[in-house]
């Protein structure tokens, strides 16, 4: 039964690289490899000729030697960045744009959050706690369903772990400004999602916006932003939002573009506007990936919370970032804990009321003969009101909301009586003496000197020698327009014409903007990272898809490790590997391991079950099921992985700068704390055209699939 | 159709958004005069950078601005380029503690626009110098001597450095002259980018612990100081203007008396509060004495500024104003 699946794999007209080939089929290989090599390159065209592109790159690096972009073909960009950076200062306080339009928004943004910790603070820590639970609660559905239950108690769990790690006040700051950016996040994500999804040309326009928002490193816009709508709070919710409307966006269209089109179409039967198609059918059909969406922007809007405090914008980030000063991981972590609660809280809160869309989704179709149907189901409360459809259920939401709101209103007047404005401090628990010990122990034992395998001290200089400096002084070495040839011919190979252009366009924009050198360095650190997660990815997911046990123990720690900011752990990472590009990387593959053992654990379990059960009852051993059944049925899932990887190791490029990563990261760093437009966004530039690069490299799903 | 649950649900769904809503009607004064219009200031804001020194500035200060004047006080963490800008745009009313790390900035704002005011001397001096651990000056003295330094290339090597040795650099948003001198002395050395100073703050400490040769640019005050024993490398002496323009630097640098900063109408109008922060001034122990408290015992801020001030009533007493 593992026939189709090769045979499968040979009509594939393209295959990257003859690494991945000849990894793959070192059994089936006859007698002679070079002669079969040959004969199989022959075979195939894009293949023979990502070969010729990588021995032209191999000689042209030994005869040349050194390969930098040639000063005379670069732009220079310092000197127009730099008059705008004077003009914005100069203009800031005069200019109508800002008069007139960017101050507006500032305030408004400022007074936003301002009123919501004002709010925060009138309720008391009693009142926040009581009214989050009971939102909580109804998200759920209210009532007594473990749903409702389950989301109530998860509120109230966080709230008061918040309260008793002594992290109350930092946390409803940054409550407060995540509240307002996942709001302006998900209504702009929302519009530019229903744009891209009703209209073609939207989406093909949009859709490289998209990318940009996502990939350009906050770092490098955030000093424009400072200039544009001042420090603090604006900044760091216009960042934000950039940053985390995107999802929303995409998955709007999404849901938009794949409605039921008997559904559209017998709503347009029925003589519907336009207008009221959109309403009344496509944005319900879409409510599940909107919600998704929803979902999806609150946790990127929590990633961001450290960065925001970067330009004075409070809260958790704040301890972080001080925390990071003294070189104090036990605080940094306990601000950390308080944000995975944080996006915990929303996550829960958002996904109860999600869950509860898709059951009243299954009982839309028929709304009167629902009732017979569903009494087994559904005996709480809520059954005399779904029964009756029409003007009284659409009322039914306003009394409770009506409810909440008074709620509000009588905990805030009485809130400061119930208690203190801010959680007691006698109530609070330290936990960072205790973190600091482990830590302490854990970094003194690992470093170097373990027995056999050396220490990660040790691992950390043996790869900075072996494979970093090799493969920085490579790429150095050879000639740029060799390299430009190897991309162009990995990228026809991969995706044909269109991703030869785009890749190499990419490389060609580093090398106009005059950051080759710095850009060679930084793409060998992702090369890398991307590999060491690759290989500890692959190996985990593949694990965890195959004892189920291994895949429940991980999930929370995967949970955490997406969540916690990276800011918390770098302290340990540098006494592990000493600041240098290991710790950079080290601490990119923390970040991005999760993601790719996900993809992977997902694409190996979704293989086929008919397939694996032939397998192994045709006597297959595990190494052969997983060999030639699961792995090769997965193929899809494992490319979707190594792309995934590619963009967020990218992600981490600017925070590998800040523990010695040096080349580009280091460039936005300094730009954004020297107040340098010139240095931060070129070099934010040249790392969106890697992952440009790197993305449509790793992309053949693309063309496979139609 | 039944549409109710739909709508409850994403009511309830984005039910924060609500919140927001509600409560911009409800209560909109979140910032009162933070810049101090007329009469006196209630509430001032103090910007601080990440380093413990100024975190203890800033918590002396809150402190004694609270409990004894009863003014509530914002610290906000920035930077000192972005806090500049915060002073000017009256975001912040005060830095305590400034390096000169942003001239360009601080000639525009206080020269030029008027908008951010000098505040007169920290009473700290800040020095900045190339330093070793003592432990490798004791056995190797000719180190502490700049021309000598290429003779220890081979101690200062590692894996991030390759043949050269490596020099641990400072953290972005920090005053330095090091490339500059490296390439001007022509010091067979290569600048690690360390990238923050919490980077370089551990690896100093792990490398310390290991007792490891390294070199590095250090500085006083520093928290760290009270823990480690580091000697400074001597530089060619600093005159007047010998590190304008920075590429022909070869001077070492110089000795700074902290400087404080006000927002322009804060000082003017700030009353009693900006009066108190015109009148703090504290000497470098005092300051890293209540670091040291932050930083190496792990205490909480309000904690550690509240037991100086315990300590110190004659210090503290004589910054307030005289009314």
């Amino acid at each position: 039964m593992s026939a189709p699946a090769l045979e499968k794999r040979d009509e594939r007209p393209s295959e990257p690289p003859t690494e991945t080939v000849s990894a793959k089929e070192p059994a089936a290989r006859p007698p002679g490899p070079a002669a079969a090599l040959a004969a199989r390159l022959a075979a195939r065209p894009s293949a023979l000729l990502v070969a010729l592109a990588a021995v032209l790159v191999l000689v042209s690096a030994f005869v040349t030697g050194s390969g930098a972009w040639p000063a005379g073909m670069t732009v220079d960009v310092t000197t127009p960045l730099e008059d705008l950076n004077a003009w914005l200062v100069e203009n800031r306080d005069s200019h109508w744009l800002f008069l007139y339009f960017l101050l507006h928004v500032s305030n408004n943004a400022e007074l936003a959050v301002d009123s919501l910790i004002g709010l925060f603070e009138g309720l008391g820590w009693v009142g926040v706690t009581l009214l989050g639970t009971v939102l909580a609660w109804y998200a759920g559905g209210a009532g007594l369903r473990p749903r409702a239950l389950r989301t109530a108690a998860t509120a109230l769990g966080v709230f008061l772990v918040v309260g008793v790690l002594g992290m109350w006040d930092p946390t409803m700051e940054t409550l407060a400004l995540m509240t307002v950016a996942v709001a302006a996040a998900a209504l702009l994500g929302l519009l530019l999602g229903i744009a891209a999804g009703l209209s073609d040309a939207c989406d093909r326009a949009l859709r490289p916006v998209f990318d940009l928002m996502q990939v350009m490193p906050a770092f490098a816009y955030l000093l424009p932003f400072v200039l544009l709508f001042d420090i603090g709070v604006p900044s760091a919710l216009v960042a934000t939002v950039i940053y985390a409307a995107p999802p929303m966006a995409r998955l709007t269209s999404l849901g938009l573009r794949g409605a039921d089109p008997a559904a559209l179409e017998a709503s347009a039967s029925l003589g519907a506007s336009p207008w009221q198609r959109l309403r009344t059918a496509r944005l319900p059909l879409a409510r599940k990936e909107m919600l998704l969406g929803l979902n999806q922007t609150i946790m990127m809007c929590l990633s961001m919370v450290v960065l925001a405090s970067v330009v004075g914008s409070g809260g958790l980030g704040d301890v972080i970032y001080r925390a990071l000063g003294k070189v104090n991981v036990g605080q940094a972590l306990t601000a950390g804990i308080a944000i995975v609660l944080v996006a915990v809280l929303l996550d829960r809160t958002t996904a109860a009321a999600g869950a509860r869309l898709e059951e009243s989704e299954t009982r839309a179709p028929s709304p009167a003969a629902e009732a017979p149907r569903k009494a087994g189901t559904r005996p709480l409360l809520r059954s005399p009101f779904t029964v009756s459809p029409g003007r009284f259920a659409r009322l039914r939401g306003w009394p409770s909301w009506l409810g909440l709101g008074a709620l509000a209103a009588v905990l805030s007047a009485l809130g400061p009586r119930l208690g203190e404005e801010e959680w007691p401090r006698e109530w609070t628990f330290r936990i960072t003496p205790y973190v600091n010990d482990a830590t302490e122990w854990i970094e003194k034992s690992l470093g170097s000197g373990v027995p056999v395998v050396g220490g990660t001290l040790t691992w950390a200089e043996g790869v900075t020698n072996g494979v970093l400096n090799p493969l920085r002084d490579g790429l150095n070495a050879t000639p740029w327009w060799a390299l430009l040839v190897l991309v162009a011919a990995l990228g026809w190979a991969v995706g044909r014409w269109r991703a030869a252009l785009t890749a190499s366009a990419a490389l060609g924009v580093i090398g106009v903007l005059g950051l080759w050198t710095k850009s060679m360095d930084t793409l060998s650190q992702v090369l890398v990272a991307l590999v060491i997660t690759l290989l500890l990815g692959f190996a985990v997911g593949v694990l965890a898809a195959r004892v189920p046990r291994v895949e429940r123990w991980l999930r929370p720690l995967l949970d955490t490790m997406q969540t916690m900011p990276q800011f918390v752990y770098l302290i340990p990472v540098i006494a592990l590997f000493s600041v240098g590009r290991m710790a950079g990387i080290a601490a990119a593959v923390v970040f991005v391991l999760p993601a790719v053992i996900r993809i992977t654990a997902q694409g190996v379990r979704q293989s086929d079950p008919a397939a694996l059960e032939a397998a192994r009852s045709m006597g297959a051993t595990t190494r052969q099921q997983l060999l030639q059944v699961q792995l090769p049925l997965a193929r899809r899932s494992l490319l979707v992985a190594v792309n995934q990887g590619v963009v967020l190791v990218l992600s981490m490029v600017v925070i590998a700068g800040m523990v010695g990563g040096g080349a580009l990261g280091i460039d936005v760093i300094t730009g954004l704390s020297k107040g340098d437009l010139a240095l931060g966004l070129p070099a934010g530039a040249a790392i969106v055209c890697l992952g440009v690069l790197l993305d449509r490299l790793t992309q053949p799903a693309r063309t496979e699939g139609r | 159709m039944s549409r109710a649950p739909i709508r409850t649900s994403l009511i309830a769904g984005v039910g924060v958004l609500g919140l927001a809503l509600s409560a911009c009607a409800a209560e909109t004064d979140g910032d009162s005069a933070s810049g101090g219009d007329g009469g006196g200031a209630k509430e001032v804001t103090i910007a601080v950078p990440s380093w413990v020194g100024a975190q203890a500035n800033a918590a002396v200060a809150a402190h004694i601005l609270e409990e004894e004047m009863d003014v509530k006080v914002d610290i906000k963490q920035m930077d000192e380029p972005v806090a500049f800008d915060a002073l000017h745009g009256g975001k912040a009313d005060a830095i305590l503690e400034d390096w000169g790390g942003v001239p360009k900035k601080e000639e525009l704002y206080v020269e030029d626009k008027k908008t951010v005011v000098e505040g007169g001397d920290l009473g700290v001096t800040g020095h900045i110098g190339w330093f070793v651990p003592k432990y490798f000056a004791d056995e190797n003295p000719e180190v502490l001597d700049y021309e000598n330094l290429n003779d220890f290339v081979d101690d200062f090597k590692t894996s991030e450095s390759g043949d050269k040795g490596q020099f641990i650099g400072a953290a972005p948003s920090y005053t330095t002259y090091d490339k500059h001198l490296i390439k001007n002395h022509d010091l067979d050395y290569k600048i690690l980018p360390t990238g923050s100073e919490a980077a370089q703050l551990k690896e100093i400490q792990r490398l310390y612990e290991a007792e490891e040769p390294f070199l590095t640019y250090w500085w006083d005050p520093q928290w760290m100081n009270a823990q480690i024993e580091m000697v400074e490398v001597e530089l060619p002496e600093y005159t007047e203007g010998c590190n304008e323009p920075a590429e022909k630097t070869e001077c070492g640098y110089d000795t700074l008396m902290l400087q404080k900063y006000f927002n322009a109408d804060f000082a003017e109008n700030g009353g009693e509060a900006a009066e108190f922060l015109k009148n703090f001034q504290w000497s470098t122990e005092d300051q890293n004495e209540v670091a040291s408290m932050i930083a190496g015992e792990g205490m909480a801020e309000e904690d550690a500024a509240a037991e100086w001030a315990a300590e110190h009533e004659d210090v503290w007493k004589a910054w307030l104003p005289k009314s």
